[in-house]
């Protein structure tokens, strides 16, 4: 009871004060920093004026040039700077998502392992972890790309299964569907079904059990796509490389892998520490009631330790996302890579091109935080 | 008159003010030598920007020194400018900022295997004063890869390096032959180059002057071929800021001098000696007859020390690209007497 005193109530805050007070002084901080940042902002802006620079973003309309390596829109060189942005933000934001799937997935098989009551899983992951978050990242992901992917056969001797995927120096090349004319409004009606399934189901008036027939929609439209398909495109060695299908380069698996697995370590650690946080009594009590290892691990302890981890879990996702860009020293066309590098090169727009791409990981930055404060929120301990 | 009256009106003078005095200033003459070299003479020292590294153009030794074909042509500024080739202080510049840092004066030049283009010199406000040294994009390939011309690289990969214009001149390459070429962008050389030895490429790109330094750190540099052509025109020259067309001048006239030099065959070691020439050119040159120097704003002995300190066009070359150093042959960047395209503006 003691405890709770100290931790809440107006009186134990640091410098107790009014709050009409407080409101006084907050103004008074906001205005300040905000005076600060307008001193900034004046003094960059006469500097660049007195030099003849002038803050001049229409280079974004102005013809790339360049091909991009790899992407999934679809950039060609008589397109803007602007739509190479756009490419090399998807390619970045490509990375990230796979990166923080995979970290999480990895790091939770890690956290657990290491607080496993066999000494070999706990050892291994242990070692795993040390290794990983002792070690520069850039280092790894050069060692990921040059120690490991560029030991694959050269094109010609690759490694095939059934002649329709190869592995090889330059990638995983794979069969790759070629749309017919329905193909794109059934991809879009499946997705649509996936969607409105499950909501659907929970909001319906009707009995949960009386719609569960609607599950049945998304495997039909599916069987429908793959009809609509007109064909494959398979992967054939012509003159220097393979043509046709798809292609996972080995620029994206390196900085995949290598985001991924330093990520995982640090989660590991997240989350043996959040599990251990959970309160010992806990797990005795589920023990006490009959429950089993993993059920008690799954229904009980996790979702406690959920609410310590998500707040760091944050930051391991925005450093993720940050570190995206050290794929600019393995080749990966990242928006570091092409805007600040190919791009700032080319137009010579120094602090234009700097002050966007401070724009964009910023405001991703803020989404990505954004989000998950709310699913912190839905989890956060409810104090009434 | 009321306030709001009295601001417009003010406003409006200030308008006035401003335009009579940019006119002024737009049709007066700035005075030898100039507000830049004014700056270095306070300073005491020549702020020079070069390239943070590569061999031939500017790196540092073991020592720390500076030594390079573009660090050359800083002491023969300097030289020429406050009468000591010692007196620089250089600034090593990434692609990435070169441009900014003359922009924003904290270099007074820009001697950095630079590419002179359009855009640079009306888009970012930057002078092109003289070409020092004529490259091309180039392709080094694998001698078994069967490829003889650029035109057969239809679906091959190149590795390079991003901070250039190389994958623009790819992509134009390629639009033109009507073939794909897929670049790879590294950030440093050595991720580059190990890609390329692994196979992940089928070969590398650079100006030709890096080339030779590139197949020379290649494990077997047999197994590699520098493709005859070139895909592009470098053109690699000095910038300076717009405004102050002084400095450029001098700047200009250095360049010329060391170039027009060795036309007349004066080198570091004989310069003293070709003072008692007869030759109207080479007296005007060493500050003998005339006040060439003075005009600009330099003295009459200015480009007398600038040769006295590096020597002649062709010795710079020779030290940095020659036979004994990256075994560049001179091909474009000899004299045009020599068939190459250097063609110093008479001293006259």
């Amino acid at each position: 009871m003691a405890r709770t005193k100290t931790t809440s109530g107006s009186n134990a805050a640091l410098w107790p004060m009014k709050s009409s007070h407080a409101l006084l002084w907050q103004g008074v901080v906001l205005g300040v920093a905000l005076l600060v940042l307008f001193w900034f902002g004046h003094n960059a802006a006469s500097h660049l004026a007195r030099r003849n620079m002038v803050l001049d973003f229409s280079f974004l309309w102005r013809p790339a040039g360049f091909a991009m390596p790899f992407q999934i829109t679809s950039f060609k060189p008589t397109d803007s700077y602007a739509m190479a942005l756009a490419a090399a933000f998807s390619n970045t934001l490509l990375v990230s998502a796979l990166g923080v799937v995979t970290a999480t997935l990895l790091g939770l098989a890690l956290g657990v392992m290491r607080l496993s009551t066999s000494w070999l899983m706990r050892s291994a992951s242990g070692g795993i972890v040390e290794l990983i978050r002792n070690t520069p990242q850039l280092l790894q992901i050069v060692f990921w790309y040059v120690g490991v992917l560029q030991l694959l056969p050269q094109a010609r001797q690759s490694l095939s299964l059934g002649g329709l995927f190869h592995l090889n120096i330059r990638g995983l090349f794979l069969p790759y569907p070629l749309g017919g004319g329905w193909t794109a409004t059934l991809a879009a009606l499946l997705v649509l079904s996936l969607v409105l399934v499950p909501l659907l189901r929970r909001f319906l008036p009707m009995r949960r059990r009386g719609s569960r027939w609607l599950w049945l929609v998304p495997p039909v439209l599916f069987v429908a796509l793959v009809e609509s398909l007109s064909g494959w495109s398979i992967p054939t060695l012509k003159g220097f490389n393979f043509v046709g299908g798809m292609v996972l380069p080995p620029e994206l698996v390196a900085l995949w892998v290598g985001l991924s697995l330093y990520s995982a370590a640090f989660i590991a650690e997240i989350v043996r520490g959040s599990v251990e946080g959970v309160a010992k009594g806990q797990r005795e009590a589920a023990y006490s009631l009959g429950l089993r290892p993993w059920p008690t691990l799954r229904l009980v302890i996790l979702p406690q330790a959920l609410r310590v981890m998500i707040p760091q879990m944050t930051n391991q996702y925005l450093n993720l996302i940050k570190s995206s860009s050290l794929g600019a020293a393995i080749a990966y066309p990242e928006i570091v890579q092409i805007f600040a590098g190919t791009v700032l090169n080319q137009s010579g727009r120094a602090i234009e091109v700097m002050v966007i791409l401070m724009g964009v990981f910023l405001s991703v930055n803020l989404l990505a935080s954004a989000g998950l404060a709310r699913l912190n929120a839905r989890f956060a301990l409810k104090e009434r | 008159m009321s306030r709001s009256d009295r601001t417009l009106f003010n406003t409006m003078l200030s308008a006035i003010g401003a335009a009579l005095l940019s006119t002024a200033a737009t049709a007066q003459t700035l005075p030898v030598p100039g507000p830049t070299v004014e700056a270095i003479k306070k300073r005491g020292e020549l702020v020079c920007g070069v390239d943070s590294g590569i061999p031939g153009f500017a790196y540092q030794d073991s020592s720390g020194a500076w030594k390079g074909f573009d660090v050359d042509y800083c002491q023969a500024l300097a030289a020429a400018v406050l009468g000591d080739p010692k007196k620089v202080k250089y600034v090593g510049t990434t692609a990435k900022v070169r441009f900014t840092v003359l922009q924003s004066g904290e270099i007074d030049v820009l001697i950095r295997d630079s590419t002179m283009t359009f855009s640079r010199d009306i888009g970012l406000g930057l002078t092109e004063v003289a070409v020092n040294f004529y490259a091309g994009q180039g392709f080094m390939v694998r001698k078994n890869l069967g490829a003889k011309t650029a035109a057969e690289l239809n679906g091959a990969t190149i590795c390079m390096i991003t901070g250039a214009t190389l994958e623009l001149n790819i992509a134009d390459f390629a639009r033109s032959k009507g073939t794909t070429i897929n670049s790879l962008l590294f950030e440093k050389s050595e991720e580059a180059f190990a890609a390329a030895e692994a196979g992940r490429c089928d070969g590398y790109s650079d100006d030709t002057g890096s080339l030779a330094a590139a197949r020379s750190t290649m494990k077997v540099p047999d197994d590699w071929m520098i493709m005859p052509e070139v895909i592009s025109k470098e053109p690699l020259g000095i910038h300076t800021r717009d405004g102050d067309y002084r400095w450029s001048d001098i700047v200009f006239w250095v360049d010329t001098a060391l170039k027009t030099a060795e036309e007349f065959g004066i080198t570091k070691a004989n310069v003293d000696e070709k003072k008692k020439s007869e030759d109207p050119f080479v007296r005007r040159l060493l500050g003998l007859e005339g006040d060439f120097g003075k005009q600009l704003g330099i003295d009459n002995e200015g480009f007398y020390r600038a040769i006295k300190s590096v020597g002649n066009y062709g010795e710079i070359y020779d030290t940095h690209f020659g036979p004994k150093a990256l075994g560049l042959p001179r091909g474009l960047n000899n004299l045009w007497s020599q068939g190459g395209l250097h063609y110093p503006l008479p001293f006259r």
